[in-house]
């Protein structure tokens, strides 16, 4: 069997006493779209924190291609090729819907330390984010200030970000939370897009089941920081432990 | 061509257009517009001033970094010119090898500083920088035989640059001696120094420090390493700082604690970059031009105020020219009030 794409081994991280991802040990094969789900404070987003690097392992290792980046930066891991979309949405509220794409896309290149030339005089960059700008369909809003855009349309721009970054690894934290009911399937469309487009690999954390069964080739479940479930969707949705864990809970929250 | 010069970075705002052609103007004819030493050393000083002011505007306006220590490097600037000239003697040269040796140790200095302090929370940067500051202050005035002390330095520059050297008659009325040379030396060298400021802002390298203003836990997520921005920011701002201290010496022809490094100085700075608007290079430029001219002329314009209103009582009193910093200080309480982003900020936004 080949190494994985990206593992995690027993990876664990405690706050004070609670325990919040616990021990999970998982693969991600390369070309595959892997959905998390799991209800409210199960770890999600942590596990997310921990193989992107924003959090410090307590315990245990990431791999990618089968390289120890446990203690990697986060920005090293980011050119590694580990990209990751917030689910808050974190961007750079003062600057233009083009230069928040632009920074991505310069970063990549490799052009951050050059200080004589002009941010506005890079056509290549500029270009390239011209046309990530335009599949997450914002361009009439180029040289809006992102402060200044509505709640979906930001959340656009953050997928917009994780696009121009070309990661190898694409992490989606609930890319249509708070999104309206018009525009999520924007940005679901994208993502099915990017799936579609060769192998790309994607995680995706999400709560809308009808958008799971339709994207994901494999559903794992997190339960209380551990790993409660691994496999098909079919299979995984059909099992108790998500019944009583996941849809269970949802259904009483309803 | 003048957007080239401009990095594209146009003023973007008609009045401030105006307002910037105004000041450019007044400062590139000053010794034939405004004769008299009090005015020369007034433009003088504004040149260095909006120097100084933009390069402290780099870190606080656009990189978002609080620090106390820019009269630190102005100092180091101002202090290579003075012990380069006292010990190599009279000479260009001295004045060359002060100012590198000013700027690198200031550019060294600071990256020392920010390796050490920049990795954590803002904030401690701002402690650290406030310490250092404050010890080489003490250092400085307790090195008496090194530095002169609280006495400061007195040491003499190139016969080109100073009044006794004449070169011609008159224009205009104006002699044409070192003096005038001196001041064009400061006054084109601000330009350049400004201009390349303007550069830096606006080229891929000072978009990278926006987003760190903005959202540095986003930036380090698309892959900057935020530190090594941050340090490298801090190194050009403290060398800036240090070449317009090394301009100051040149042009004064003295340095002391008080001119230099002085808490006060350090005060001021973010008062102009306040008043004139932060993450604006402009800003820098109107902050210092009105700061300076307030500083200088508020005294007499309230002396002839309180000669008109003599014969009230109360008025008059408030308006005697030994009240001076009492208004200088509603002043800026009314334009931080009025103007939160600044003058700049608040033209460009329009009415």
């Amino acid at each position: 069997m080949t190494v994985p794409l990206l593992e995690t081994q027993d990876l664990s991280v405690r706050f004070g006493g609670h325990v919040a991802v616990d021990a999970v040990t998982c693969a991600f094969r390369a070309g595959e779209l892997t959905a998390i789900v799991g209800p409210n404070g199960a770890g999600k987003t942590t596990y997310f924190n921990l193989i992107s690097g924003q959090i410090p392992a307590s315990a245990g290792r990431v791999l990618l291609d089968g390289r120890d980046i446990t203690r990697t930066p986060v920005a090293a891991r980011c050119r590694l090729g580990l990209g990751r979309a917030f689910q808050l949405t974190n961007l750079f509220p003062d600057l233009t819907v083009l230069e928040n794409v632009r920074l991505v896309i310069q970063a990549h290149r490799g052009r951050g330390f050059s200080i004589f030339s002009l941010a506005d005089a890079q056509r290549e960059v500029t270009e390239a984010a011209e046309a990530v700008i335009d599949r997450v369909r914002l361009t009439p809003l180029i040289s809006q200030k992102v402060s200044e855009l509505s709640h979906g349309n930001q959340r656009k721009l953050e997928v917009a970000l994780l696009i121009a970054l070309d990661p190898r690894v694409y992490m989606f934290d609930e890319p249509t939370a708070g999104m309206s009911v018009d525009e999520a399937p924007v940005v679901l469309d994208l993502i099915a897009e990017l799936k579609a487009e060769s192998d790309r690999t994607i995680l995706l954390v999400e709560h809308k089941m009808d958008v799971i069964r339709t994207l994901a080739d494999r559903i794992i479940v997190l339960h209380n920081g551990k790993l409660a479930a691994d496999g098909k969707p079919a299979e995984v949705m059909a099992s108790d432990v998500v019944q009583e864990a996941y849809m269970g809970k949802e259904l009483e929250d309803v | 061509m003048i957007v080239t010069l401009l990095s594209g970075d146009r003023p973007r705002s008609p009045l401030l257009t105006l307002i910037l052609l105004a000041i450019l103007a007044g400062l590139a004819l000053a010794p034939f517009l405004f004769p008299g030493v009090r005015s020369l050393e007034t433009a003088a000083r504004i040149c260095i001033f909006i120097v100084l002011v933009a390069s402290y505007d780099l870190l606080l306006g656009y990189t978002g970094i609080v620090s106390f220590a820019h009269t630190m490097f102005f100092g180091l600037g101002a202090y290579g010119v003075a012990l380069a000239s006292e010990h190599i003697g009279r000479g260009f040269g001295a004045l060359a090898v002060g100012t590198v040796a000013g700027a690198v140790a200031a550019a060294l200095l600071a990256m020392v500083i920010g390796l050490f302090s920049l990795r954590v929370r803002a904030i401690f940067f701002a402690m650290i920088t406030l310490a250092v500051a404050s010890a080489v202050a003490v250092l400085v005035s307790q090195l008496s035989q090194i530095t002169g002390g609280e006495d400061g330095l007195n040491y003499r520059i190139p016969r080109e640059l100073t009044p006794a050297f004449r070169w011609g008659g008159k224009l205009f009325d104006v002699n044409l001696n070192g003096k005038l040379l001196n001041y064009y030396l400061v006054f084109f060298c601000s330009l350049g120094l400004f201009l390349l400021m303007l550069r830096i802002v606006n080229s891929p390298f000072g978009r990278v420090l926006q987003a760190i203003r903005e959202n540095d836990f986003r930036a380090e997520a698309i892959g900057y390493r935020v530190v090594r921005y941050r340090v490298a920011a801090t190194c050009i701002s403290a060398a800036v700082a240090a070449l317009a201290g090394s301009l100051f010496a040149v042009w004064l022809r003295y340095v002391g604690p008080d001119t230099t490094l002085s808490f006060e100085i350090m005060l001021d700075i973010l008062l102009m970059v306040v008043i004139g608007g932060m993450g604006t290079m402009y800003g820098a430029v109107v902050g210092a031009t009105l700061f300076v001219l307030a500083q200088n002329y508020l005294q007499n314009l309230m002396g002839l105020a309180s000669g008109a209103t003599e014969g009230v009582p109360v008025v008059s009193d408030l308006l005697d020219p030994d009240r001076w910093l009492l208004w200088l200080g509603v002043l800026f309480i009314l334009s931080v009030y009025f103007f939160p982003t600044g003058i700049v900020g608040r033209l460009r936004a329009g009415r």
